[in-house]
């Protein structure tokens, strides 16, 4: 991340007739770097994200692209500019009189000097790549609102470009097809270095893959920073916004979320004597990116998702409790345990795992019987002290990570 | 420029379906309309014994008149309605503004092609209005009330001109800017209505751009054939 911003914002004002939609906004978007903006419906932050593209234009303050305003750009300067950005609409702006392959093809016909064999293969990439293979031929009014979202992320991304706005990409979808779609976002973003910036409700599930977030509330920005500072930023507006969309988020997924987790560890933790311990696991899907690309995104995200109930189901019988640290990690904290006793319980969860979980897992994951595939999962322990900050300990735990089970495919051994 | 190279195809995709698709229609429209204008104007001539001038009248009134505006209206109703509607529809779900974020001209890709595809149109539909209304007066002079058939042709032959022609057709291609250009207008700024919002806005759009659409023809055939007389 360099110092200078790539976008700002600078005091932008815009109003709807009598409604200020945005009050003097002051904000800042860093190149390569994953931007996401949160608030409640209605705050404008659909409006600010097209205030980037030149949708609309700030009644007052003005918008820099590299420290440079955008609306006192030459014709060609802003040509450029608009050629770096694509934009994912909230509510995809497909041409629905086109199919699906014809609207990811779209960008690439009108703005290059392709051939059509070029425009195809790209396009089949992108296809492939968001798992719309099956309905390549089909009209966006025959899918589903998930499948159309892919479409609209294909298409948003078949031209390559170095910025990508995306307005809500995940709204409508089920809780798996949102994880994998924020995962298609951070693998792109891994493969492409775009810098990506997003409105997202997804939490905390979106600050896996975010390096900065943006609060908006009633046309202000209420904060910006790393979403570890928002987990200790105190406001009215985020202690609702976030209780609510968490609230929902462990009714879905059984696991707590990063915020509550932290208050649980808080709370037992902060309840023993300075001499007390406890033990902190922390565990990692590896090569899950092989299960994406032989089953599907959606298949991987299931998988993970699978695996972090019964790691809770397991740990939470010894009054353990966990939550899902990143895209690929979980953290458990066993509070009653010494590292001896929890070493065998681990050892236990491992025996099991190898044994019956895979099956459990397998079975909700909705992984067809005899479907090959390939991931591993590594775990790591550490002791940890009342008075200890739960960072430290986690990088001891993750410093001694192992592999406990690792599951191959029989008919590629 | 106006037009690119690959926009050739989906003028041509336009002219299919304002023009090929808006044929049955027109024709029939012509048929009848030249049937009863043959009725009509068969007796008021036969009490003055002027019903050798029936096939000049006819076709005169056709080509110089009846033809390009009914045309016009015709198409209005089928393609300029379907023209509005799509446009609005293409605004209100934002996939306008998708073309603006892909760097594309939506006045190009939208309307260009619609009135280019206008252009082409009319004048065909206009030209196949004159014909079919001329043999729908010979149905009802000749075939229904026995008018000598040699009489109504040689009528049709002697009575139109060439001016009358090209001025009928110069109407038609400037019915075929209006209607396009207010058809697409129309959708373009569905969003910008202040009276409604979303469907029913592109009902209004699409209802004002007939209504208007309509109205501006007969003013334009006026304006045009006192230039033209």
């Amino acid at each position: 991340m360099t110092n200078h911003p790539l976008i700002e914002f600078r005091d932008v004002t815009k109003r709807f007739g009598e409604r200020t939609i945005l009050h003097k906004v002051n904000l800042k978007i860093y190149d390569g770097d994953v931007t996401t903006i949160i608030g409640k419906s209605g705050v404008g932050k659909s409006v600010l994200l097209k205030h980037i593209i030149g949708l609309l234009k700030p009644d007052e303050g003005s918008v820099l692209f590299q420290g440079e305003p955008i609306d006192k750009m030459t014709k060609v300067e802003w040509n450029e500019y608009v050629t770096r950005i694509s934009y994912m609409f909230q509510n995809n702006a497909l041409f629905d009189s086109m199919t699906v392959f014809e609207n990811v093809a779209m960008p690439l016909r009108q703005t290059t000097r392709l051939s059509e064999k070029e425009i195809k293969e790209k396009v089949m990439a992108r296809v492939e790549q968001t798992e719309l293979m099956p309905v390549v031929n089909k009209y966006p009014s025959e899918l589903s609102g998930g499948m159309q979202k892919r479409v609209a992320l294909s298409r948003a991304l078949v031209t390559d470009p170095k910025i990508v706005l995306f307005d809500e990409p995940t709204t409508g979808q089920d809780l798996i097809r949102r994880n994998a779609i924020l995962g298609m976002i951070a693998e792109c973003h891994k493969s492409f270095g775009f810098t990506a910036i997003l409105i997202s409700h997804d939490l905390p599930d979106v600050f896996f893959i975010s390096n900065r977030i943006i609060a908006l509330d009633k046309g202000e920005v209420v904060f910006e920073g790393t979403p570890e500072e928002l987990e200790n930023f105190e406001h009215p507006f985020l202690d609702e916004f976030i209780d609510s969309l968490e609230g929902f988020q462990e009714h879905l997924t059984g696991l707590y979320s990063r915020r509550n987790f932290r208050v649980r560890y808080q709370k037992q933790i902060g309840q023993k004597h300075a001499d007390e311990t406890f033990v902190l696991l922390t565990f990692s899907v590896e090569d899950i990116g092989l299960v994406g690309t032989t089953l599907g995104q959606e298949t991987s995200q299931k998988l993970i998702r699978a695996l972090g109930i019964y790691l809770n189901k397991h740990f939470g019988s010894v009054g353990g409790f966990s939550t899902r640290q990143n895209t690929e990690q979980f953290v458990t904290v066993l509070p009653f345990s010494d590292l001896n006793e929890a070493q065998k319980i681990l050892d236990d969860f491992a025996t099991d795992l190898v044994e019956r979980g895979l099956s459990n897992i397998q079975t909700s994951a909705q992984i067809p019987e005899g479907e090959c595939f390939d991931f591993s999962i590594s775990a790591g322990l550490a002791e940890g002290k009342q008075n200890e900050e739960i960072g430290s300990v986690l990088e001891r735990a993750g410093a001694q990570r192992k592999t406990i089970a690792r599951f191959q495919c029989d008919k590629r051994r | 420029m106006i037009f690119r190279p690959r926009q050739v195809s989906s003028i041509i995709q336009q002219v299919y379906y304002i023009g090929a698709k808006s044929t049955t229609i027109v024709m029939l429209v012509a048929l009848f309309t030249g049937m009863v204008l043959g009725l009509q104007l068969y007796y008021a001539l036969v009490q003055f014994g002027s019903e050798g001038v029936l096939g000049t009248t006819i076709s005169l009134s056709l080509v110089r008149e009846l033809g390009p505006v009914l045309a016009a209206i015709m198409i209005t109703a089928r393609a300029g309605s379907s023209m509005a509607t799509e446009v609005g529809i293409q605004r209100i779900s934002e996939q306008i503004d998708a073309l603006y974020t892909m760097r594309i001209d939506s006045l190009r890709y939208l309307v260009s092609p619609r009135i280019a595809a206008s252009v082409i149109s009319f004048p065909l539909l206009t030209a196949v209005f004159d014909l079919i209304g001329i043999v729908g007066g010979y149905i009802s002079a000749v075939l229904l009330l026995g008018l000598n058939a040699g009489t109504y042709l040689h009528g049709v032959q002697s009575g139109v001109e060439m001016k009358d022609i090209t001025g009928g057709f110069v109407k038609s291609i400037v019915f075929a800017i209006i209607v396009s250009t207010i058809c697409c207008f129309q959708g373009y700024f569905t969003h910008m209505r202040r009276d409604s919002y979303g469907a029913k806005a592109v009902g209004l759009s699409t209802t004002s751009a007939v209504v208007l659409s309509c109205v501006l023809i007969l003013v334009a055939d006026y304006v045009v054939t006192s230039f033209l007389m």
